[in-house]
C-alpha cells in the first residue's frame, strides 16, 4: 500500500477498504489462536479453501483466519459471517457439510452447534452461556479481524485513536484522558497508568522509553499472548499512543520467545505499520516519529519483573534490582521508561476514541473498564472471560463458567496466578476488582482464576503453587530462595503426613517475613498461596498436622483404600482393574484391598460401579479388618 | 550494576536525615549503610564490601524507612540518602526479619556467626538443613569482574538451584596471574571460605573435553573433594 502521510489520508484510505468490502458478502471466519490451532484450525482453513473451491465458490466466500475467540476449549471455532452462526469443534471432515448447508442452503448443521444443558442448540456465538455474561471491549472485534491484514484492524475503526490523538490533543491532553480514565495497569499491581504515564513524561531527560511487557508467566494464563496473536494493532495502537503522550521516540516490545505466533503476528504488524506511514519517521505527517523494537525474553517468570525485564533489555541477566528510584524516573538505560502490559495497551485506543467518561462508566469506583480473565480448573467452561470489572465470582464461575464439573461442590477459586490467593465459598458474592481481591488476601495478579471443587485438598493446592514459585525465583535473595524452599518443605512433610506440632505458625512465621523481606514481587507475593488458604482453611491444615487426616481423601500418603464389605457386590471390577493386584476376592465373596499392596492409584474407586459405591476413602482413622466371613451381603450381588 | 561502587570522595550535597532518632549528615549519592556507619551505628551485612557494587540479595541490612507518611522496608546498603529520611535499623519488625534471615542462612551454612544468631535469638536448627556452604552473596563474582576486570566466576541456575561456577577456560587463563604473590583476592572476600584455593591453582590443565562450569558450591565433603579435584589438578 502506498505510504499514508496525513490524517486526511488515513481516513480516505480506510474508506476505500470499507468501500472494498461488501458487509453481506459470506466470510467463514476460523479462530487460529494457539489453542484452535492445537486442534487442527488450520487444517480445517485449509479445506475449507479447497471445498470452496472444488464448489466453484472460490471468490464468492471469504475466508478469515482470526484471532482467539476465548472459548478454546471448544476449538476450532468456525463462524459464518454475516449471520454469524458459530460452530464449535469442526473437523476437517465436517466442512464439505458446512459449506453446503450454510454457505449453499443457508441451513444451519444442528450437530455442531452448542447444546444448552436443555440440549438445545444456539446458533450465535453471543447467545452461547460462555459469551452471553460477558463485556468484550477487547476481544469481540477478533472475530472480525485476521492479525495478519492491517485492513482488517482499519476497517473496524483501528487507528482511529492514534489519528485523533496526533491530529487533535496534545500530549499532555492525551495523559490527562487516560488520568482522567482511572485505568489502572493490568499487568497485576494495578496502577494507575495515567499517573505512572505522568510521572514518566515529566522525569527529567531528553530521552525516554514505552515499554510493552509480554512476559506473561502465569501457568494457564494466556490473555496477553491471545490479544498479542490475535489483535496486535490493538496493543501497538495503544502503545503509539503512549510514545506520543509520554514524549518517546522508541518503545520495546518484551516478549517471550514461548510465544512464536505473537512474536510472528507482532512482527508482520510493524512492517505493515511502517509500509503504511503509520510507524516510524513523521508519523501521519504530524511530525511525531516513533520505532518500535521487539525484545525476546527467555521465558522465566521473574523476567516479568519490571526490573528484571528491564535488565534483559539492557542485556544483562534478568534479574530483578532494588529500584528505590522509580523507573519511571530512572528505568530501561537509567531513562525515564513506562512499563505497562499487553492488556493495559491495548484498553488505549479504546479510552481515546471513546472517551474517558465512557470507559470510567464500566466498571466499580476504584476499578474501570473490564479485565480479561483465563477461567480454568473444575468449570464446565473453560477460556478466556472478559467481564466488567466487578462482576461477581458466582457470575463468573456459574453463570459464565456454566457451575462446577460433574455437578460437583464448589470449594474455592484462585485467583491472581501462582502468587494469588484462594477464596472460599462464602465469599463468591464478591465484586472481583483490583481493590475487593486485595481486601480478602488474594490479588488480581495478571487475571488467573483456578476454580477448585471439593475433590482439592488446600494444603495440597498450596504446594503446588509454591513448588512453582521456588523453581521460578531467580535464587538472588534469601528470603525468597531460602524461605520459600522451606516453606515447601514443610508443605510437603504436611501432605506426607509427616506435620509436627507448629508447623502451621511456622508457615506464618516465615511468610511474614518473606513478604515483606524479599527484593522484588515474586518473593513479596509467594507466601499469598500459603497465608489466604491457612486462612480460610485452617482447618484442614490442622487435620493434616494433628490427626493425620486430608479431609479431601487427596494426599495419597493420609489416604488409604477399604471396600465397604456392607456395600459389596463382587462384581469383581476392582480386582479386574487393579494394576498391582492388591485386590482379592472371589466370586459372591466380599473383596478386600491389601493395604501393603495398594499403590492408591485410585482406579478401583473410578471403576466401582456407581450404584454400589463399595470402595471407599478413608482418612486419618485405621482400615478396619476384612470380615470374618467374606460372603456377600449387599442384595444385588452380580458376578463380574 | 544496579548501584555503582560510592567512594568516599564522591561530592555531593549535604543531606540531613536521622537514624534511630539521631540527626546524622550525609552526602547525597551515599547510601543509609554508609550514613549509618559513618554516623558510628552499626547494621549488620553479609552481601555488602564497600569496594563492591551494592547487590542486595543477603538482606540482613534491612532496616524501615519512612519518607513522608510512608513508612517501608529497605535495604539500607542500596537505599539513597534522602533529605529528612527518618530510619529506624532495630524495629521489632526488623529483628524479626534478622532472626529469620540468619536461621534461613544456617540451613545452608553451619557457621554463621553465633554471636548474630544470639543477638537476635536465632535458632538455626529450626529449618530443615540442605547445606552448600556458599549462600550466593555474590562478592567473589563482584569482585572478580569488579576489580579484576575478569569474568571467571558466573552464577548459574535459579531458585535453590542457583550456583555459584568457575568457567574453567577463563580461570586457566587469568587465576594464576591473579594468584601471584597475593592470596587470591575472592578467596578474601568470601565470607564462608567456600573458595578452595585449590581450585583456582596456577597453571592447572585441562582436560579434552572441557565442561562448561564448575559449581563452586559444595553440596558434601566428597563433592568438596570432587569439584577441589576437576578444577585444581585436572
Ligand atoms: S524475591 Fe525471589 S525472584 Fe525476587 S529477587 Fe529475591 S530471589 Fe529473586
Ligand atoms: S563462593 Fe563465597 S563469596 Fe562467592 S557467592 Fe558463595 S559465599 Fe559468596
Ligand atoms: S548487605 Fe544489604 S542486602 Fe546484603
Amino acid at each position: 500500500m502506498a505510504r499514508l502521510t496525513s490524517l486526511e489520508d488515513l481516513e480516505r484510505y480506510r474508506q476505500e477498504v470499507l468501500a472494498r468490502r461488501d458487509p453481506k458478502k459470506p466470510c467463514v471466519t476460523i479462530c487460529s489462536g494457539t489453542g484452535c490451532r492445537a486442534y487442527k484450525s488450520e487444517k480445517v482453513a485449509h479445506a475449507f479453501q479447497a471445498e470452496l473451491e472444488a464448489k466453484g465458490l472460490a471468490g464468492k466466500v471469504d475466508v478469515r483466519r482470526t484471532g482467539c475467540h476465548g472459548f478454546c476449549e471448544r476449538g476450532p471455532i468456525v463462524v459464518m459471517l454475516p449471520e454469524e452462526t458459530c460452530y464449535l469443534k469442526v473437523k476437517v471432515e465436517d466442512v464439505p457439510e458446512l459449506v453446503a448447508e450454510t454457505l449453499v442452503g443457508g441451513k444451519v448443521v444442528e450437530r455442531l452447534l452448542y447444546r444448552t444443558d436443555a440440549g438445545e442448540g444456539v446458533v450465535h456465538e453471543n447467545d452461547i452461556p460462555f459469551y452471553k455474561h460477558q463485556t468484550r471491549l477487547l476481544f469481540h472485534d477478533n472475530l472480525r479481524i485476521d492479525p495478519t491484514n492491517l485492513d482488517d484492524y482499519l476497517a473496524v475503526g483501528g487507528y482511529g485513536a492514534l489519528a485523533k490523538a496526533l491530529g487533535s490533543m496534545t500530549p499532555e491532553q492525551v495523559v490527562a484522558e487516560v488520568k482522567k480514565s482511572n485505568l489502572r495497569g493490568r499487568g497485576g499491581a494495578g496502577f494507575p497508568a495515567g499517573v505512572k504515564w505522568e510521572t514518566t513524561r515529566n522525569s527529567p531527560g531528553d530521552e525516554r522509553y514505552v515499554l510493552v511487557n509480554a512476559d506473561e508467566g502465569d501457568p494457564g494464563a494466556y490473555m496477553d499472548r491471545s490479544i498479542l496473536e490475535g489483535n496486535p494493532h490493538s496493543v501497538l495502537e495503544g502503545f503509539i499512543i503512549g510514545g506520543y503522550a509520554i514524549g518517546a521516540r522508541t518503545g520495546y516490545v518484551y516478549v517471550r520467545q514461548e510465544y512464536p505466533l505473537a512474536v510472528e503476528n507482532l512482527i508482520g504488524a510493524l512492517d505493515d505499520l511502517h509500509e503504511a506511514g503509520l510507524l516510524g519517521e513523521n508519523i501521519l505527517g504530524t511530525g511525531f516519529s516513533f520505532e518500535i523494537l521487539i525484545y525476546r525474553g527467555a521465558g522465566a517468570f521473574v523476567s516479568g519483573e519490571s526490573s528484571a525485564l528491564m535488565s534483559s533489555i539492557e542485556g544483562k541477566v534478568g534479574e530483578p534490582r532494588p529500584k528505590y528510584i522509580r523507573t519511571s524516573v530512572k528505568g530501561l538505560f537509567d531513562k525515564p521508561s513506562n512499563l505497562n502490559n499487553v492488556e493495559t495497551w491495548a484498553n488505549v485506543p479504546l479510552i481515546i476514541s471513546r472517551g474517558a467518561e465512557w470507559f470510567a462508566g464500566i466498571g466499580t469506583e476504584g476499578s474501570k473498564g473490564t479485565k480479561v480473565f483465563s477461567l480454568v480448573g473444575k468449570v464446565n467452561n473453560t477460556g478466556l472471560v472478559e467481564v466488567p470489572m466487578g462482576m461477581s465470582l458466582r457470575r463468573i464461575v456459574f453463570d459464565i463458567g456454566g457451575g462446577i464439573r460433574e455437578g460437583r461442590a464448589f470449594k474455592a477459586v484462585q485467583t491472581g496466578g501462582p502468587s494469588g490467593g484462594v477464596i472460599p465459598e462464602s465469599m463468591l458474592d464478591l465484586p472481583v476488582d483490583f481493590d475487593e481481591l486485595t481486601k480478602v488476601g488474594s490479588m488480581m495478579g495478571s487475571g488467573g482464576m483456578i476454580v477448585m471443587d471439593d475433590n482439592t485438598c488446600m494444603p495440597d493446592v498450596a504446594k503446588y503453587f509454591l513448588e512453582f514459585l521456588a523453581d521460578e525465583s531467580c535464587g538472588k535473595c534469601v528470603p525468597c530462595r531460602e524461605g520459600v524452599w522451606q516453606m515447601l518443605q514443610i508443605l510437603t512433610r504436611m501432605v506426607k503426613g509427616e506435620g509436627r506440632e507448629g508447623d502451621v505458625e511456622l508457615l506464618e512465621d516465615l511468610s511474614t517475613t518473606v513478604q515483606d523481606a524479599s527484593l522484588c514481587a515474586l518473593g513479596q507475593s509467594a507466601p499469598n498461596p500459603v497465608l489466604s488458604s491457612i486462612h480460610y482453611f485452617r482447618d484442614e491444615y490442622r487435620a493434616h498436622v494433628e490427626e493425620k487426616r486430608c479431609p479431601a481423601l487427596v494426599c495419597k500418603a493420609l489416604t488409604s483404600y477399604w471396600v465397604d464389605p456392607d456395600k459389596c457386590i463382587a462384581c469383581g471390577l476392582c480386582k479386574k482393574n487393579c494394576p498391582v493386584g492388591a485386590i482379592s476376592g472371589e466370586k459372591k465373596q466380599v473383596h478386600v484391598v491389601d493395604q501393603a499392596l495398594c499403590t492408591k492409584c485410585d482406579t478401583c474407586f473410578q471403576v466401582c460401579p456407581p450404584k454400589t459405591r463399595a470402595v471407599t476413602k478413608l482418612s486419618g482413622q485405621p482400615v478396619p479388618k476384612p470380615p470374618e466371613d467374606l460372603a456377600v451381603r449387599a442384595a444385588k450381588g452380580k458376578k463380574g | 550494576m544496579s548501584a555503582p561502587a560510592q567512594t568516599a570522595e564522591a561530592p555531593g550535597a549535604p543531606v540531613k536525615l536521622t537514624i534511630d532518632g539521631r540527626s546524622v549528615e550525609a552526602r547525597e549519592g551515599m547510601t543509609v549503610l554508609q550514613a549509618a556507619r559513618e554516623a558510628g551505628i552499626e547494621i549488620p551485612t553479609l552481601c555488602y564490601l564497600e569496594e563492591l557494587s551494592g547487590y542486595g540479595s543477603c538482606r540482613l541490612c534491612l532496616v524501615e524507612v519512612k519518607a513522608g507518611r510512608r513508612t517501608r522496608t529497605v535495604v539500607s546498603c542500596l537505599y539513597p540518602v534522602e533529605e529528612g529520611l527518618e530510619v529506624q535499623t532495630e524495629t521489632e519488625k526488623i529483628a524479626h526479619h534478622r532472626k529469620l534471615i540468619l536461621e534461613l542462612l544456617a540451613a545452608r551454612w553451619d557457621r554463621v556467626d553465633p554471636a548474630l544468631l544470639k543477638k537476635y535469638g536465632a535458632d538455626p536448627e529450626r529449618f530443615a538443613k540442605h547445606t552448600t556452604y556458599c549462600i550466593l552473596c555474590g562478592l567473589c563474582v563482584r569482585q572478580c569482574a569488579e576489580i579484576e576486570g575478569k569474568n571467571v566466576l558466573g552464577f548459574i541456575g535459579r531458585g535453590t538451584e542457583r550456583q555459584v561456577v568457575v568457567y574453567p577456560e577463563l580461570a586457566a587463563k587469568f587465576c594464576a596471574q591473579c594468584a601471584k604473590g597475593r592470596e587470591m583476592p575472592c578467596l578474601e572476600v568470601c565470607p564462608t571460605g567456600v573458595i578452595t584455593s585449590e581450585f583456582a591453582a596456577a597453571g592447572l590443565t585441562l582436560p579434552d573435553k572441557l565442561p562448561v562450569a564448575y559449581p563452586v558450591c559444595i553440596k558434601d565433603d566428597d563433592n568438596l573433594r570432587d569439584v577441589a579435584k576437576k578444577v585444581g589438578d585436572v
